[in-house]
């Protein structure tokens, strides 16, 4: 019942349920309930049915309805069964998912129920703010937005920022990367589960206000949140004394309006501030002096996500999860050319090929295998030499993209990578805040070139520029929209360079994609 | 009790300098005669690191620093000149050139204009980028100055001496990207402006010809930089 499923009539679904059982007379001993994500958009909208034995069907629509009904005492209804144990569902390890299509997101007792809010008791009852700092420090959970910074470490920067009127808790949930929806998903499936982690930040750092700083098409996300702020301050578990200890955290929701810029934390203070949306340079950084001046924690929607269970189970439980230096698990937005596009949430560590070709179930239409996008318009393209190689910050930095906060987008030999290239650079042209020179001229200039490349009129001194301009942006822009803006061409070029040369020399585009001019042949082809 | 202040000392070009904890490494090189090209930092007006000229390197990292918001550190070492930074000017001078309508033979301030003398010094003799020649507008409503887009930078010198020190906050900006585009007030015209005081501040502190005094006609305006320094005091005041 998350945005995704809902365009396919999935709450269309729970109400031709909800009949089938009225008309059946089964009201009593049948319960239907509405939750959030399940997690495989490729087989959307999913139901399943828990009795004597659990049953997935997939692809349900209304019509459905009194089929799955009539089945739950008899046999499962054969055309729809979702095999359980398919590797989508086998090979993920949930944390940050473990309630999204379990519970109703729009119920907090639903929530409690599934040990919600116990970590924030537990916090506030028994733990000192250093040792729940501690213990997020012990888990080694790295900021899921991207950067990877270790959360623990801020957390502690920001307890220790002096400040005499007040820090603030900020939640970054303006996911704006194209292919990318985890946070939305998270917002949509569990938002208690977010409240609860702000509210043990707030707790550890010493700050009792918070924003959520959501993006504005995130409608049913902002719904949910906003029902689960009134019904966690009704029960006392936001807002003044919570459960009757000193500790006050208020919690206001901030809309964003459409610039993907806003997702940089500098920029998203400034949005929260009512100021125009740019970056301004770092340092100060906003553990020290962030909005309005005062220190302020900003973590990403899925790095709050990952606290409850850190506080619930320990940080050496979390820091077991994962590899050496990135623990636990990511959530990923598997999305393109692949089977089971879908929410996926994997130990960190799991292979590329193992997230490809086993959870996502291969490439469809027996098509190869080209590379897979990982961090959006700020990451890079991995090509098929790297499949095994473990997915963690570092190794995806070594091969020149970047985790980033869970787009992952697999290509196939129906993409051209001149055509993906300027896809983002045409998205970072278009989103770049135009404050300073290199990122706001120079992601014209680059999509430009892309543009003539992909024509089939570029040159090999297009080349060339195009890694000047790459270099110069990567280096000296402002923010990291700017810096990061150049890694899918530069990516590419190291990747795929033949496909740039390919345009250049042969004006050929293998994928098909890209519309070449080639005036001379045509002529060449007319009789005169 | 008296805050102490706390010294620090580090090198510039291979210059030692001393220079207080509070300070940047722009203010630092000034003081000390070493010139850090620069666009849009104005000595008196809040350092925005948008134009990317004053980047530095500071040995013992590879990121390139701003030097006009980069706080000095103890034994830091600055590198202002080397052949990656000019490379770097070289091309984001190019970018400013060829993102707007720059043409100096038919400019009010040829021969006095910032952008321009950064240019020579540089060594852009041409650019290496395609125009983008976008059609943009002048805005001659103001009875006495005329603000033209073709050859603004969008360095915020006017928006910031506006608003910070005279109070006024007329300009701003609209758009993003490459869409950017001052405005004053709300996106009126400026002659209309209501908040605007007509003092000139921001016509003399813009570094390029795009706000300039009406009736000068090409390489007559130059800007009255005598007046700057007051910029500083004035702000100083106001704080106190």
């Amino acid at each position: 019942m998350a945005a995704s499923c809902l365009s396919s009539r999935s709450d269309q679904v729970k109400s031709a349920l909800d009949t089938a059982v009225k008309s059946r007379g089964l009201e009593h001993k049948c319960k239907v309930k509405g939750v959030g994500c399940m997690g495989l958009c490729a087989a959307g909208p999913l139901v399943e049915t828990r009795g004597q034995t659990r049953t997935m069907y997939q692809g349900v629509t209304p019509e459905d309805a009194p089929a799955i009904v009539a089945s739950l005492d008899a046999q499962p209804v054969e055309r729809l069964v979702l095999p359980l144990d398919m590797p989508f569902f086998a090979g993920q390890r949930k944390i940050v998912l473990e309630n999204s299509g379990e519970i109703d997101p729009e119920r907090i007792e639903d929530y409690i129920a599934a040990g919600g809010y116990e970590s924030l008791v537990t916090a506030l009852a028994g733990m000192t703010p250093q040792q729940v700092i501690e213990e997020v420090r012990k888990s080694g959970l790295r900021g899921r937005g991207g950067a990877g910074y270790p959360t623990g470490l801020k957390w502690s920067t920001v307890q220790k920022a002096s400040s005499e009127d007040g820090k603030y808790v900020i939640c970054n949930a303006d996911e704006g990367d194209p292919g990318a929806f985890m946070d939305r998903s998270v917002l949509e499936s569990d938002p208690h589960r977010v409240l609860e982690g702000m509210a043990i930040a707030a707790y550890a750092v010493g700050a009792s206000k918070g924003y959520i700083y959501v993006r504005a098409e995130y409608p049913l996300a902002v719904k949910r949140l906003k029902e689960a702020i009134r019904q966690a301050e009704k029960i006392g578990l936001l807002g003044i004394d919570i459960c009757e200890t000193t500790f006050s955290f208020r919690v206001e929701i901030r809309l964003g309006a459409g610039a993907f810029v806003c997702g940089e934390e500098t920029a998203l203070i400034a949005s929260i501030e009512g100021n125009r949306g740019t970056p301004r340079p770092r340092p100060p950084y906003p553990a020290q002096q962030g909005l309005g001046g005062k220190p302020t924690l900003i973590n990403n929607v899925e790095t709050y996500a990952n606290i409850a269970p850190i506080i619930r189970n320990g940080g050496e439980w979390f820091a077991g999860i994962g590899t050496e230096k990135s623990k636990g698990t990511k959530v990923f937005a598997l999305a393109g050319r692949v089977r089971n596009t879908g929410l996926i949430e994997v130990p960190m560590g799991i292979t590329l090929r193992e997230i490809v070709f086993n959870l996502g179930g291969g490439i469809p239409d027996d098509r190869k295998f080209k590379a897979v996008q990982t961090g959006g318009p700020s990451g890079g393209c991995v090509p098929e030499r790297y499949l095994d190689m473990p997915v963690d910050y570092e190794s995806l930095a070594s091969v020149g993209s970047i985790m980033g906060s869970g787009g992952m987008i697999v290509v196939d030999d129906s993409s051209c990578m001149v055509d993906v290239a300027k896809f983002f650079m045409d998205f970072c042209r278009s989103e770049s805040c135009g404050k300073c020179v290199p990122c706001r001229v120079g992601t014209v200039h680059v999509h430009e070139l892309l543009t003539k490349i992909s024509r089939g009129e570029g040159t090999s001194a297009d080349l060339d520029l195009l890694e000047r301009l790459c270099d110069m942006m990567k280096s000296s822009s402002l923010c990291g929209l700017g810096q990061s803006a150049p890694n899918p061409v530069v990516s590419t070029l190291r990747y795929f360079r033949h496909e740039y040369e390919q345009h250049i020399h042969q004006k050929r585009c293998d994928a098909g994609v890209c519309d070449i001019h080639q005036p001379e042949q045509v002529l060449a082809g007319v009789e005169r | 009790m008296k805050k102490q202040v706390q010294i620090k000392t580090l090198q510039i070009e291979g210059q030692d300098v001393s220079a207080t904890g509070e300070q940047t490494i722009l203010q630092v090189a000034l003081e000390n005669n070493i010139q850090i090209p620069r666009l849009c930092y104005v000595e008196g007006l809040s350092a925005v690191g948008a134009c990317r000229l004053c980047m530095v390197e500071v040995k013992g990292g590879n990121r390139l620093l701003p030097a006009c918001v980069t706080r000095v550190a103890e034994g830091m070492e600055v590198t202002v000149f080397s052949e990656r930074l000019n490379a770097y000017r070289k091309l984001v001078l190019e970018m400013m050139f060829s993102e707007r309508n720059h043409i100096c033979s038919v400019c009010v301030v040829n021969g006095h204009c910032e952008l321009q003398t950064l240019a020579m010094k540089h060594g852009v003799t041409h650019i290496t980028v395609p125009y983008l020649h976008p059609r943009v507008a002048v805005d001659a409503s103001h009875e006495r100055f005329t603000l033209d887009h073709n050859r603004c930078v969008l360095c915020a010198r006017c928006v910031r001496v506006c608003a910070e020190i005279e109070g006024a906050h007329t300009w701003d900006f609209k758009g993003r990207g490459i869409e950017t585009r001052v405005i004053s007030d709300m996106n009126e015209a400026w002659g209309d402006s209501e908040t605007c005081t007509s003092c000139g501040k921001c016509v003399h502190v813009c570094p390029t010809g795009a706000l300039f005094e009406k009736g000068k006609s090409v390489a007559e305006m130059s800007k009255r930089k005598q007046y700057l320094p007051y910029l500083t005091m004035m702000r100083d005041e106001a704080k106190a």
